[in-house]
């Protein structure tokens, strides 16, 4: 090829054109692709709230139901474990809720028990550290990870500690409380997780 | 015709005319003259390097297998776990092929590690082999990549909970990180979506990567040249007639025939722990994997897989006490920058940059942070060659410091990796914290200490 008379100005302005509109198409047509990794309808679908039934659970128990594939504690506190609660108020990292209010706690669980009824605390169980599901350690007892151990979860993954209105301890990885679904009692005895009177 | 300018193959008995007639319409002579016969490596390589060409015999393993087990595998939520089973109890043979799968995951990580080591060690990292390096932890990224969507396959405990974790770490970004994670699961949890995504990455979109990196990476060694224990470059020297280095040996027939020892000997160890301990007390294969995942409940203990434990142990580390800690070394840090170049700009980048972590540090969660410095831990690696200021390369002639610094390096690596498998304790904390520190020193203080202390004079030619 000659370059005899070539118009480099005008070369430099077809490549360039050239260049954008194929990287614009590309752009595009990397959409689609992206967009199929997202939640598909059906999973999007399965967000149903579920019912509870707490008749059978005892002083001192937790159950356990799925809401969005995610575990929700329903655990009946003892006056033991209430105690617990008022005991470590200046361990915990928020002890009153304060923190994000809208995501982390509705506005009718945000008292010194974290729960419309005292007696029943009901959280996601998954660690708001990086989402394992912490286990029950209800017995106040000293404990590897804490000598002046009162009672509540220890998340196996990376060693946070929530107490028994699932407040999260200072100095630990999860930086926030167990999250409080959103939920309403439908009788004595049967519980909505996933709906609240808020219309939420 | 440049096809019929070329020399007819001569020595290969019955196959001249053949190779002959390849040889007109591919470069298949070039192609075994530049990176076979007539690349000519340094003559003193030691056992450290075995694992360049171990690295590509387990790649191929891993592929040979995994073509085979996903001829029976179902990425399928409600049949995954019960088809790794099926592979493992009734398949023929599935459950060799399936251990020599696993136990080969193992197994690359070892070899890499190792290799990386050398690297180190003979300063193979340095000019003029900045690329070789990168594309080098480039791989060792997809590696770590390609064993984590392969972990979730089994659909064990571990599988799930840990996939949770990892996905959860991109959760932590600031402002787009929950949505990204929700675009990574496909799902608001860990879920079939999940796994079936993992699948196509762990079988077609990774290994694709992993194959075009090994073809650069060796492309880029042989343009430079490979480094040796001596650290000294043997294209300096060359015989006057024919112009090769006279310190280099043809990678074949030389270096091909004490690879085939390496391997040997490798395959030798694979095949003692495959058929005799193919869990290796829970360090290859985990316990708690042999478990169906139950999305409610995560074990009481969880750990990775042995080879990403020591960034595990650093994520665990940083709690909001180690953030004082970490904003003292990061002022330290910054004052010797600032005390060691001479430019009025550098020292106000580092003095703007060090203002703008520290606000960080406390306005935002140390689980961003924990995030943080867990990638800060791996991308450190691509900094090397500009870190490391010795005159010299290999370990053999630098000065005590960087040997020092180097031991304490590696055992900073294994006691970290060790903390990652415990459970988490005050002790275990405090002890994973030192040794995060420790990590981390032995890169960023790297451009001083590399440049103090006495160096022995670099020889001539290669020593063996």
């Amino acid at each position: 090829m000659a370059d005899k008379g070539l118009d480099q100005g005008k070369r430099r302005f077809l490549v360039a054109a050239t260049s954008v509109a194929g990287g614009v198409a590309t752009a595009a047509v990397a959409v689609p692709f992206v967009a199929s990794m997202l939640p598909s309808e059906r999973a999007k679908a399965a967000g149903a709230p579920v019912e509870a039934d707490i008749s059978r659970l005892a002083p001192g128990e937790m159950m356990r139901a799925e809401w969005r594939g995610k575990p929700v504690w329903i655990v009946r506190r003892t006056n033991e474990m209430l105690d617990s609660v008022k005991a470590v108020a200046d361990k915990v990292a928020d002890p009153k809720s304060e923190r994000k209010p809208g995501e982390l706690t509705p506005s009718y669980a945000r008292n010194e028990y974290r729960s419309i009824k005292r007696e029943y605390l009901i959280v996601v169980g998954i660690c708001t550290h990086l989402g394992c599901s912490p286990v029950d350690k209800f017995k106040g007892q000293p404990e590897a990870f804490d000598p002046e151990w009162k009672g509540g979860f220890y998340c196996p993954c990376h060693g946070s500690l929530f107490d028994l209105a699932g407040r999260v301890y200072k100095n630990k990885p999860a930086p926030d409380n167990l999250i409080v679904p959103p939920h309403k009692y439908l009788s004595e005895t049967k519980i909505l997780i996933g709906e609240d009177t808020q219309g939420a | 015709m440049a096809a019929t300018e070329k020399q007819p193959i001569a020595g290969a008995g019955p196959l001249n005319g053949i190779l002959t007639w390849i040889d007109q319409r591919f470069p298949l002579m070039q192609l075994w003259r530049e990176h076979l016969a007539e690349y000519y490596a340094p003559k003193n390589f030691n056992f450290w390097y075995y694992f360049g060409s171990l690295a590509l015999l387990v790649l191929v393993l891993q592929i040979v297998t995994g073509i085979f087990l996903a001829m029976h595998y179902k990425p399928d939520a409600a049949q995954a776990f019960a088809s790794v089973e099926y592979i493992m109890r009734e398949v023929p043979g599935g459950w060799l092929i399936r251990y020599m799968h696993s136990t080969g995951a193992s197994a690359f990580f070892i070899v890499v590690y190792l290799h990386m080591f050398s690297g180190l060690m003979y300063g193979s990292h340095r000019r003029p082999r900045e690329l070789v390096w990168i594309v080098g932890m480039v791989i060792y990224l997809s590696l770590m990549a390609e064993a984590f969507f392969g972990y979730l396959l089994p659909w064990g405990q571990m599988s799930y909970w840990g996939a949770q974790v990892i996905v959860n770490l991109f959760d932590a970004i600031p402002l787009i990180g929950p949505d990204l994670a929700l675009w990574i699961r496909g799902d608001y949890v860990v879920s079939d979506a999940t796994l079936n995504r993992f699948f196509s990455f762990h079988v077609i979109a990774i290994p694709l990567v992993l194959l075009g990196l090994v073809a650069v990476h060796i492309m880029a060694l042989h343009e430079v040249g490979s480094n040796n224990p001596d650290g000294v470059e043997i294209k300096k020297v060359r015989d006057p007639k024919t112009g090769r280095p006279v310190d280099g040996i043809p990678f074949h027939p030389y270096y091909t025939v004490k690879d085939t020892l390496g391997a040997v000997v490798f395959l030798i160890v694979f095949s003692v722990i495959m058929f005799f301990m193919p869990e290796l007390g829970g360090y290859f294969l985990e316990y708690n994997n042999f478990i169906p995942a139950d999305p409610l409940k995560t074990p009481s203990h969880i750990a990775p897989v042995w080879y990403f434990t020591p960034y595990y142990s650093i994520l665990r580390a940083t709690t909001e006490d180690f953030m004082w800690v970490l904003a003292v070394a990061v002022i330290a840090l910054a004052a010797l920058i600032v005390l060691s170049v001479r430019r009025a700009r550098v020292k106000a980048g580092v003095a703007a940059g060090t203002a703008v972590l520290l606000f960080g540090f406390f306005n935002f969660d140390p689980k961003v942070w924990g995030v943080v410095l867990m990638g800060v831990a791996v991308l450190i690696f691509f900094f090397l060659p500009w870190l490391d200021r010795s005159p010299v390369k290999s370990i053999r002639y630098k000065g005590s410091l960087y040997k020092a610094a180097l031991a304490i390096f590696v055992v900073a690596f294994v006691v970290l990796g060790y903390f990652g498998t415990q459970p988490v304790t005050t002790g275990a904390t405090i002890m994973a914290q030192i040794f995060t520190l420790l990590y981390f020193a032995f890169f960023a203080l790297m451009p001083w200490y590399s440049k103090m202390g006495k160096t022995k004079p670099e020889p001539e030619r290669v020593t063996w």
